[in-house]
C-alpha cells in the first residue's frame, strides 16, 4: 500500500514540476537573456532564421556565417533554416515565434509589401537608418530598392541578393531549327507561338500545380501591358483593379493561356522548366532561380541550349525579388545582429553569398567578373534597370492580397472568365494599403 | 468496435470482484482517490491542450483576426458568412461530400470482398493478410507522392493505358458531372476527385479488411449450418445472416473512414495541392493556406471550426451509442 501511494507521490511532484517548470521557463529565461544582453552582450545566440535549404542557396548562408564567424569569432551563430518551399513552412514558425515574443535575431524576408504591411506595420520590426548612415551604404544600394524596404522614411532591412522576376527563358535549338527569334512583344509572342504550335510543340510550359507560378506569368503580364508606371500604380491603388487596361491583360493573360501544355496542373516550375530544356517546350516564363536549375540540374549551357530576353513588353524593366534581412523589435543581442547585417550588406559577404546561389548582388559596386554570363549581363542591365516589385513573390502587396489573388488566378485559369477574374480581383484590392 | 462477444465472460468475471470490494469499503474509496490522482494529469493536460485551445480556436473565429497584426475586436458571424460565400470554400464543401462518400463506398466494399476471399480457408492466407494490410504502414504522404507519379497523366499508368487507346486525365481534370450551376460553383462529382479517391482507397482498404475479417471469424459456423440445413442458399446466408451479423463493424469503419475523409490534409497537399479551380481542394488545405500564406488568422480558424462540427456530426451519436451498448 504505502509503496503504491509513494508512486503516486511522484507521478503527481513530476507534473507538478513539468507544469511550473513550463510556466516559468519563459519568465526567467527573459531575466536571463536581458541581464545578459546589459552586461554581456555577446553571450546570446544568434539564430538566423530563413528558408534557405535547397542546394545552392544553403551553401550560399553557409558560406555567410563562415565569413561572419572569421570576422567577429565571439558571437555565436545558429543556422535556424526551416525548410519547405518558397517558405511557406518557415513563415508559419516565424509567425507564431513573432507573435509569442521570441523574435529571431534576424529572418529572412522579402523586400516590399512582405516586410512593410506585414513585419513593420504590425510594430515588430527596428528601424537600421543609423546602420546604413554608419555603412555609407545609401548610395551603395540603388534607390529604388531601398524605397523598397523603407516605410513612412525608415530603413527597415538590408537586401542580400536580387532575382529577375520578368525573363521569358526559350531553348535555342528549337527556335535556331524553326528560324524564330526571341520574341520582344506580344505580338512577336503570338507569331511565335502559333508557329511553334503548327509545328506540334508546346509554345509555352507552365506548371501551376503551386497557383503561384501562374500569377507570376500574369504579373509579367500587366507590367508587359500597362508598364512600369501604370503597374506600381495598382498597388497604391490609383489605377483600379477593373480599368480597362488590366481588363486587356487579363484578355492577353487568357489567350498566352491557350499555347501552355495540357498537364499544367499537375507540374510545379521545375518540371514546367525541365519541358523547356528537353524542348518538349519552346518557351518559359520563371524568375532567375530557373537559370540554376537549368545549368546545375540539367546541365545545359547558358546562352547555347538554352536563351533567355525580358519578358514581351519590358524591356528595360526589371521586376524585382530581393531576400532582406532586418531587426525584430525585443532580441536580446541587436548589436550583434547589426554586426551580421553589416557582413551581410558588404561586398564581400554580398559576393559570397550570391556566387552560390547564383542571383546577383543587392550593391551597385560589385565585382561584376566573378559572375557568369547570364548575371554579368543581369547585373549590367540591373543598374540602369526600372524596377518594379514583384506581387507574386509578396514585395508589391500583402500577403493577404496575394492569397486571394492566387485563388482568382487559380480560377481563371481554368474557367478564363475575364468579367468574373477582374472582380475578384477588384474585390481582393479592397485589402490593400492605400 | 468489438464486435466479438468475448467481453461478456469478461465482465462476468470482475463482477463478483467489484461486489467483494463493497463490502470492506475502505479499499474502494482508496482506489477512487487513486484513479483520480492517476487521471488528474491527463485530465488536466486534455483540458487544456484540447478542450482548451478548441475552445480558443473558436473565440478567434468570432473575431476581426485577420492580418498579422491581432485583432480580437467581435466579428459576430462575418467570417462564417464570407466562407459559405467564397467560391473556393464552397467547391471545398462539394468536394469533400464526394470525396467522403465515394471513399467510404470504395473501403466498405473493397473490405468486404477482400475479407470474405480471405475467409475461404485459403492457402497463405496470412501472407495476404499482410499485403493487404501493409499499406496502413504508410503515412498519406508517401501514399500521396507515389500516386502523385502513377496517377500523372503524361507518365505513370497512363504510359500502359495509351496502349489501349485511352489516356484519363486524373487529377488534372477540371470536369465536373453533371455540373449544375449551384452558388458560385458546379455542382457535381468533379472528376479529379476519383483519382484521390483510389490512392485514399489503397491505403486504408486494409484496415476495413482487417475489420471485416475479424467479423466473420466471430460468427459461429452452426448459424450458416443451421440456415444450410434450413435449404437456404449461399446469397441468402450472406445477405441475411452474415452481413446484418456484421452491421457493428460497418458502423465503425464507416466511423472511422469519415472522420478521415472530412479532416484529410496530408494525402491531398501531397498528390494534388487545391488543384485547378480547386477541384481537389479541401477544407484542411484551404484552412492551412490561407491561415498560414494570407494570414487570415479568424477565417482560418472558422474552417476549422467547420469541420470540428462536420466530424461531430458523425462522432457524438457514434459515443452516444457505445456507450449505451456497453452499459
Amino acid at each position: 500500500m504505502k509503496k503504491t501511494w509513494s508512486i503516486i507521490l511522484t507521478i503527481s511532484l513530476v507534473f507538478v514540476f513539468a507544469l511550473a517548470g513550463c510556466s516559468s521557463s519563459s519568465s526567467t529565461g527573459g531575466d536571463s537573456g536581458k541581464k545578459a544582453g546589459k552586461e554581456k552582450p555577446g553571450k546570446a545566440t544568434l539564430d538566423i532564421f530563413s528558408w534557405w535549404t535547397g542546394a545552392g542557396e544553403e551553401d550560399g548562408l553557409k558560406a555567410l556565417i563562415e565569413l561572419f564567424k572569421e570576422k567577429h569569432p565571439d558571437v555565436k551563430i545558429e543556422n535556424a533554416a526551416v525548410a519547405g518551399g518558397a517558405g511557406t513552412n518557415a513563415k508559419a514558425v516565424l509567425a507564431s515565434r513573432m507573435q509569442g515574443n521570441d523574435p529571431p535575431a534576424t529572418f529572412q524576408v522579402h523586400g516590399g509589401a512582405e516586410l512593410n504591411e506585414g513585419w513593420v506595420a504590425a510594430g515588430k520590426m527596428e528601424t537600421l537608418d543609423d546602420l546604413y548612415v554608419q555603412e555609407g551604404w545609401s548610395d551603395k544600394f540603388p534607390k529604388e530598392l531601398i524605397d523598397l524596404v523603407s516605410k513612412d522614411g525608415h530603413i527597415y532591412s538590408v537586401p542580400v541578393n536580387i532575382h529577375r522576376g520578368n525573363v521569358l527563358w526559350y531553348n535555342k535549338k528549337i527556335f535556331a531549327e524553326n528560324n524564330l527569334e526571341a520574341p520582344k512583344t506580344f505580338d512577336d509572342f503570338f507569331k511565335v507561338a502559333d508557329a511553334l504550335k503548327a509545328k506540334g510543340i508546346t509554345p509555352l510550359a507552365l506548371g501551376d500545380k503551386e497557383p503561384w507560378t501562374a500569377t507570376h506569368l500574369f504579373e509579367d503580364v500587366l507590367l508587359g501591358m500597362l508598364g512600369a508606371d501604370n503597374y506600381k500604380k495598382l498597388w497604391t491603388g490609383d489605377i483600379p483593379f477593373d480599368d480597362p487596361k488590366v481588363k486587356e491583360a487579363a484578355e492577353t493573360f487568357k489567350k498566352m493561356l491557350s499555347y501552355v501544355n495540357d498537364d499544367h496542373s499537375s507540374r510545379n516550375w521545375q518540371d514546367a522548366s525541365q519541358l523547356v530544356g528537353t524542348g518538349e517546350a519552346a518557351m518559359n516564363v520563371m524568375g532567375d532561380w530557373a537559370k540554376g536549375y537549368f545549368s546545375n540540374d540539367l546541365k545545359l549551357k547558358a546562352n547555347e541550349d538554352f536563351g533567355w530576353i525580358a519578358t514581351p513588353g519590358t524591356d528595360g524593366l526589371f521586376m524585382v525579388i530581393t531576400d532582406t534581412f532586418g531587426l525584430p523589435k525585443g532580441v536580446k543581442n541587436p548589436n550583434d545582429v547589426k554586426k551580421w547585417l553589416s557582413v551581410l550588406g558588404s561586398v564581400e559577404g554580398q559576393d559570397k553569398f550570391n556566387l552560390l546561389k547564383g542571383s546577383i548582388p543587392a550593391r551597385i559596386d560589385a565585382d561584376k567578373s566573378k559572375y557568369d554570363v547570364y548575371g554579368q549581363q543581369t547585373i549590367e542591365e540591373f543598374k540602369t534597370a526600372g524596377l518594379t516589385p514583384s506581387l507574386a513573390h509578396g514585395s508589391a502587396a500583402a500577403e493577404g492580397f496575394l492569397t486571394k489573388v492566387n485563388q482568382a488566378v487559380n480560377i481563371f485559369v481554368t474557367q478564363q472568365k475575364v468579367d468574373q477574374f477582374v472582380d475578384s480581383l477588384k474585390a481582393a484590392s479592397s485589402e490593400l494599403k492605400k | 468496435m468489438e464486435p466479438v462477444k468475448a467481453s461478456t465472460p469478461l465482465e462476468h468475471h470482475s463482477k463478483p470482484s467489484m461486489m467483494k470490494e463493497t463490502k470492506r469499503k475502505r479499499p474502494l474509496i482508496n482506489d477512487r482517490v487513486k484513479a483520480i490522482l492517476c487521471l488528474l494529469p491527463s485530465i488536466i493536460l486534455i483540458t487544456i491542450f484540447v478542450y482548451g485551445f478548441i475552445g480558443w480556436t473558436g473565440y478567434v473565429s468570432f473575431s476581426n483576426w485577420n492580418s498579422l497584426i491581432p485583432d480580437f475586436s467581435f466579428a459576430g458571424l462575418k467570417n462564417y458568412a464570407y466562407l459559405f460565400a467564397d467560391f473556393r470554400f464552397q467547391a471545398d464543401l462539394r468536394n469533400t461530400v464526394f470525396f467522403t462518400l465515394f471513399f467510404i463506398m470504395a473501403v466498405l466494399v473493397a473490405g468486404l470482398i477482400l475479407a470474405i476471399l480471405l475467409d475461404q480457408k485459403i492457402r497463405a492466407e496470412s501472407l495476404f493478410r499482410n499485403i493487404f494490410f501493409f499499406p496502413m504502414a504508410l503515412s498519406f504522404v508517401v501514399t500521396g507522392v507515389v500516386w502523385q507519379w502513377v496517377l500523372n497523366p503524361s507518365t505513370g499508368v497512363n504510359l500502359i493505358l495509351k496502349e489501349f487507346g485511352i489516356s484519363p486525365m486524373w487529377y488534372t481534370s477540371v470536369t465536373i458531372i453533371p455540373g449544375i450551376e449551384w452558388g458560385k460553383i458546379e455542382f457535381g462529382v468533379p472528376v479529379a476527385m476519383i483519382a484521390v479517391v483510389i490512392a485514399a482507397m489503397w491505403q486504408m482498404t486494409g484496415f476495413s479488411v482487417a475489420m471485416y475479417l475479424a467479423g466473420l471469424r466471430g460468427i459461429p459456423d452452426e448459424l450458416r449450418e443451421a440456415a444450410r440445413i434450413d435449404g437456404a442458399s449461399e446469397f441468402k446466408i450472406f445477405t441475411k445472416i452474415i452481413f446484418p451479423l456484421l452491421m457493428p463493424i460497418t458502423v465503425s469503419v464507416i466511423i472511422i473512414m469519415a472522420h478521415i475523409s472530412l479532416k484529410i490534409f496530408d494525402l491531398i497537399y501531397a498528390m494534388t495541392g487545391p488543384g485547378a479551380n480547386f477541384v481537389t481542394d479541401v477544407p484542411g488545405v484551404y484552412m492551412f493556406e490561407t491561415t498560414f500564406r494570407g494570414n487570415y488568422y479568424a477565417n482560418g480558424a472558422a474552417i476549422t471550426m467547420i469541420m470540428l462540427l462536420s466530424v461531430a456530426i458523425f462522432i457524438i451519436p457514434y459515443l452516444i451509442s457505445s456507450r449505451k451498448g456497453g452499459s
